[in-house]
């Protein structure tokens, strides 16, 4: 049985994804993620000094991630501005996520900062926000091992979908499961759960998810590449 | 049976993998992954036989030794100066290394570098906790007075300063302005209001374009147009640098 998505998708299907890097002159690295309606902006700042005594490590540089929705961006109610309960988990998800690929062993007492800013949401926002930002770290030249991919799995009505739009996840007993994939390993990084699956379902959406991290993989590595074609925007 | 993946001088982005089988060799910015050889940075790849590196096209400037660098005092201690150089770590500017005049123990220090003053300085040692010690006992080491300071990507600085400072004797022989270039991507730049204006464009120039061949020809072609001087091509050996 397959069901009808509200946009006609497949279930295995992502929504168009466009990627850039570059985006911001001001930078040391950023990029540009854009699935479906969802926009996600990523700026990346340092190695940098800081005086923060508990964000320095002696023996490596620390990462430190921003997440924030811009008033605006979505389909609902206006986002009081500055931080919240949810922004600060997001950011503190996205910082392990990204942390297992980067080697920041050579920047003792550093950190680097990434600022997450999503302009547009519609759903999968720290899935996109976490894309961006491994764009925008690779686009900095920080060493990294991969770049890391995230969509979002879950299910609609029993199903087992992928990459759901926000009026997909309204619907009553949707489960949502952002996931996070190193491509070249297929180790997870970030795994979330919002509802309730069966053990098989969870499963299926994982295998969902890794094979549509390739295809993610695939538009990251192009727009690092398509900035160096004809000039630099830099 | 060992198989190179992707193409040597092509551009590279982490994760890529680059060589198949224990033959090849990761050297810089790349690393071993079971039997393949993967990127850990974004640069262009380089394959000498056996062995593949990266060179990165961007990321800040690490301190390295004996690099000549443009810093600029942000304090004063009790026996020194702390320069800044656009980078995650501050140097340390020892009396004993600042001049080769004997300064006296109750001297103000302010009168030898003042704070916001920029320097032309070269390091003398990193350690691994990236504790920089400077100099500036070394010839054409100085207070960078008057002039402007630009800031250019650290990995294009051996494109702007060219082949034996081939690159940027050309844009001060056009320009007339003095032109310092630090490792670390900050450029002096010191001469004729107008003309430091055209010198900051020809280097912006060079570092958007570095990747491209026959760099030189167009930035003589850009500064003839700027300056609307035509500009002879001198014999190698009067090309002199002091970077």
């Amino acid at each position: 049985m397959t069901i009808k998505r509200p946009d006609k998708r497949k279930i295995d299907e992502l929504r168009p994804i466009e990627a850039k890097a570059g985006v911001i002159k001001r930078a040391d690295g950023s990029g540009w993620f854009k699935i479906g309606n969802t926009v996600a902006y990523a700026a990346v700042y340092g190695p940098k000094a800081t005086h923060l005594r508990f964000l320095k490590s002696p023996d490596k540089g620390n990462l430190r991630c921003h997440y924030n929705m811009m008033p605006f961006s979505g389909a609902g109610d206006r986002v009081r501005p500055g931080g919240s309960r949810r922004s600060k988990e997001i950011s503190k998800v996205m910082e392990d996520a990204l942390s297992p690929v980067l080697n920041l062993d050579n920047f003792p007492n550093s950190i680097v900062e990434v600022y997450v800013e999503l302009s547009q949401t519609d759903a999968g926002t720290r899935c996109a926000g976490i894309c961006a930002a491994s764009i925008a770290l690779a686009d900095a030249g920080i060493p990294m091992k991969d770049l890391v991919c995230a969509v979002a799995v879950g299910s609609i009505k029993g199903e087992v979908v992928i990459d759901l739009s926000k009026e997909e996840e309204d619907i009553g007993d949707a489960v949502d499961i952002p996931i996070a994939v190193i491509p070249s390993t297929g180790k997870i990084t970030l795994l979330q759960m919002d509802g309730i699956l069966k053990r098989e379902d969870l499963k299926k959406a994982l295998e969902l998810g890794k094979a549509a991290s390739s295809k993610i993989y695939e538009v990251q590595k192009k727009a690092l590449k398509d900035k160096f074609k004809g000039g630099e925007s830099k | 049976m060992s198989k190179l993946i992707a193409k040597d001088k092509d551009i590279v982005v982490p994760g890529e993998q680059l060589a198949q089988g224990m033959e090849f060799v990761p050297g810089y910015g790349t690393y071993r992954e079971g039997d393949n050889v993967r990127a850990s940075l974004m640069g262009v790849l380089y394959v000498d036989n056996r062995a593949l590196k990266i060179i990165p096209v961007s990321g800040k400037y690490m301190p390295k030794r004996d690099d000549v660098v443009i810093g600029q005092v942000i304090d004063i201690m009790m026996s020194g100066w702390r320069v800044e150089f656009d980078c995650a770590y501050s140097a340390m500017l020892n009396v004993r290394d600042a001049s080769s005049d004997f300064i006296r123990k109750d001297a103000d220090l302010r009168e030898y570098f003042n704070i916001g003053d920029y320097i032309m300085t070269k390091i003398t040692n990193v350690t691994s906790q990236k504790l920089v010690d400077i100099t500036m006992k070394a010839p054409g080491l100085r207070r960078l007075s008057g002039g402007r300071i630009i800031k250019v990507n650290t990995n294009k600085v051996p494109r702007i300063i060219g082949k034996q400072g081939s690159m940027v004797s050309l844009v001060k022989d056009a320009t007339g302005c003095r032109i310092n270039v630090g490792q670390n991507g900050l450029v002096w730049i010191s001469g004729d209001i107008e003309q430091e204006i055209i010198a900051m464009e020809a280097i912006k120039e060079i570092e958007n374009n570095s990747h491209i061949p026959g760099l030189t020809d167009k930035i003589k072609a850009f500064l003839e147009k700027r300056t609307g001087k035509k500009i002879e091509s001198k014999p190698k050996e009067s090309v002199q640098n002091d970077n």
